[in-house]
């Protein structure tokens, strides 16, 4: 994924990227506004099935068609959407919440407990995040919130190294010394003078980690383990497709996989720019 | 002030550095009475800065003791009691380095007195502090990246002063600066010191100007050997330099 999101900004510098940055903030707002007000215009039965207009072609009457049981697969796009940002945004700020913490502790506290809290990290990272997220899952019925766990718990250890380091050199600076001789508590310097310095980094750990748990959640449900299967869904629409894709009938895969790529990209790419501008240095190598 | 029989700053025999097996300075003492300016000289890397640090318990060394106004420290960083991390002032060589670059310069020099509990009294107590480093309203209400590394300098010395310390550090406190601030800002620290009777250690390698500024000032030396203990010796006036200063 990321192979292909870095061909970007490498080849077409000035006008292509602003153009790039214009799209991508483009289908975000898009994306927000339908996901937020299509759901007032135009409820969902997600129960609902009508067999009669099962599998129909894309129309007029269902621009993106149809699927095996005769759901609209817009409406049933944005209200995945929907479920998805929610669990993308929230587990996103889980791991950020988490990461952060554990980070700046390890890194204030520095010695021996900092050594412990970061090989407790390897341990935790050396397991495929995939696998401890499915164990998590599994443990629960299905639904949103054991996703927003299951993606939230597995993914602080990056922001957790990130945060870390930034702290150990912030830690050093003369001005941590200034503050600390002026009468400043562990508190106030770890409030005041250090998280301010790692939010900048944190809350981008955050953004790149919104597409990331949409990638999640749609991975699990397609596994079956995610949300429930009458739940609308990426993953679930995908996952029920499969079938209709091998008899020829494109529009049930295409168009949920559409929803899950553009979104997600243009999120990725606006993280980006903002990564660029906090840390000029590295090229922008998404998370994906 | 009781300051007058003990000295306000004492160094025992201090071993320090940042490896056990190869301090950067062995068994250093050094004595600044209260109301006495010494100028330390010495080489880069020779631990001036080491020094400095241990005087203002930010460092904790391998080995020797540091009295404030003949108290013992009792500890070192947070550890150290906040009256006697506070009683020692510090004003560091880079101001880049030195200033939290979210801060205004008012927020800058406020911050001693909002972490000590005295934030009420702020507004007025900066406003003081920056006419005395020559700091204007319109600077205060900016950020370190707006102002010269001259004016941020002026802000970190105006932050050392705000809690009225009874030992003042300066560790090349001028290094970065032109003549004309250099100047200035000496004459800040003289002006608090003599008001004050504040004890003043002014580390740097400029022995022209540490030499007019300080009472007297002493030589720290590179070490020999793994067994030698630095050398702190006295440097003799040069008379020429007064001349020329």
């Amino acid at each position: 994924m990321s192979a292909q999101l870095k061909a970007g900004p490498a080849v077409g510098a000035g006008t292509g990227r602003a153009l790039r940055v214009r799209a991508s903030a483009a289908v975000v707002v898009a994306v927000l506004g339908a996901v937020l007000l299509v759901p007032l215009l135009f409820p969902l039965d997600e129960q609902a099935v009508d067999m009669a207009n099962k599998l129909q072609a894309p129309s007029l009457a269902h621009p993106f068609g149809t699927d095996d049981v005769g759901r609209d697969v817009l409406l049933r796009c944005v209200y995945g959407m929907r479920v998805s940002l929610l669990v993308g945004v929230v587990a996103a700020l889980t791991a950020t919440v988490i990461g952060t913490a554990v980070g700046a502790a390890a890194g204030a506290a520095g010695g021996r407990a900092d050594r412990m809290v970061m090989r407790l990290v390897d341990v935790f990272s050396s397991v495929p995040h995939l696998l401890l997220g499915i164990f998590i899952v599994a443990m629960f019925r299905p639904g949103v919130w054991p996703v927003v766990a299951s993606v939230g718990l597995t993914h602080w250890l990056s922001t957790a190294r990130i945060v870390r380091a930034e702290v150990l050199s912030l830690r050093s600076r003369d001005f941590i010394d200034a503050a600390v001789s002026g009468g400043a508590s562990r508190w106030r310097v770890a409030v005041r003078h250090l998280l301010p310095g790692v939010l900048p980094r944190a809350g981008l750990a955050a953004v790149l980690m919104v597409p990331h748990a949409i990638w999640h959640e749609s991975a699990l449900s397609f596994l079956g383990l995610g949300l429930p299967t009458h739940r609308a869904s990426l993953g679930n629409m995908i996952q029920s497709a499969r079938g209709t894709l091998l008899a020829g009938d494109w529009w049930p895969t295409l168009f949920p996989g559409l929803f899950l790529i553009v979104p997600t990209l243009a999120i990725a790419s606006l993280a980006g720019v903002w990564r660029e501008r906090i840390n000029p240095r590295r090229r922008s190598e998404l998370m994906l | 002030m009781t300051g007058t029989a003990l000295p306000a700053l004492e160094l025992d025999s201090v071993t320090a550095g940042y490896q056990r097996r190869a301090p950067v300075l062995r068994d250093v003492s050094l004595t600044v009475a209260a109301g006495e300016s010494v100028g330390l000289l010495g080489p880069s890397g020779c631990g001036k800065s080491t020094l400095a640090k241990v005087a203002a318990l930010l460092h904790r060394p391998y080995a020797g003791t540091v009295r404030l106004g003949g108290e013992p420290a009792g500890g070192w960083r947070h550890r150290a009691p906040r009256a006697q991390r506070t009683a020692v002032g510090v004003v560091f060589q880079q101001p880049r380095l030195a200033a939290d670059p979210r801060l205004t310069l008012a927020a800058l020099i406020a911050e001693p007195l909002r972490a000590t509990g005295r934030g009420a009294q702020a507004t007025e107590r900066v406003a003081q502090l920056a006419q005395a480093v020559g700091l204007g309203d319109d600077l205060l209400a900016r950020r370190p990246h707006e102002v010269s590394d001259g004016q941020l300098q002026r802000a970190c010395v105006a932050r050392a002063l705000a809690l009225r310390p009874r030992v003042l550090v300066c560790d090349e406190m001028t290094a970065m600066l032109d003549a004309s601030t250099t100047a200035a800002l000496v004459a800040v620290v003289e002006d608090y010191r003599q008001r004050s009777g504040a004890a003043l250690l002014a580390v740097g390698h400029d022995r022209a100007l540490l030499e007019r500024w300080c009472d007297r000032t002493v030589a720290l030396g590179a070490v020999a050997g793994p067994r030698d203990g630095t050398e702190l010796r006295s440097v003799p006036r040069a008379p020429a330099d007064r001349s020329a200063g």
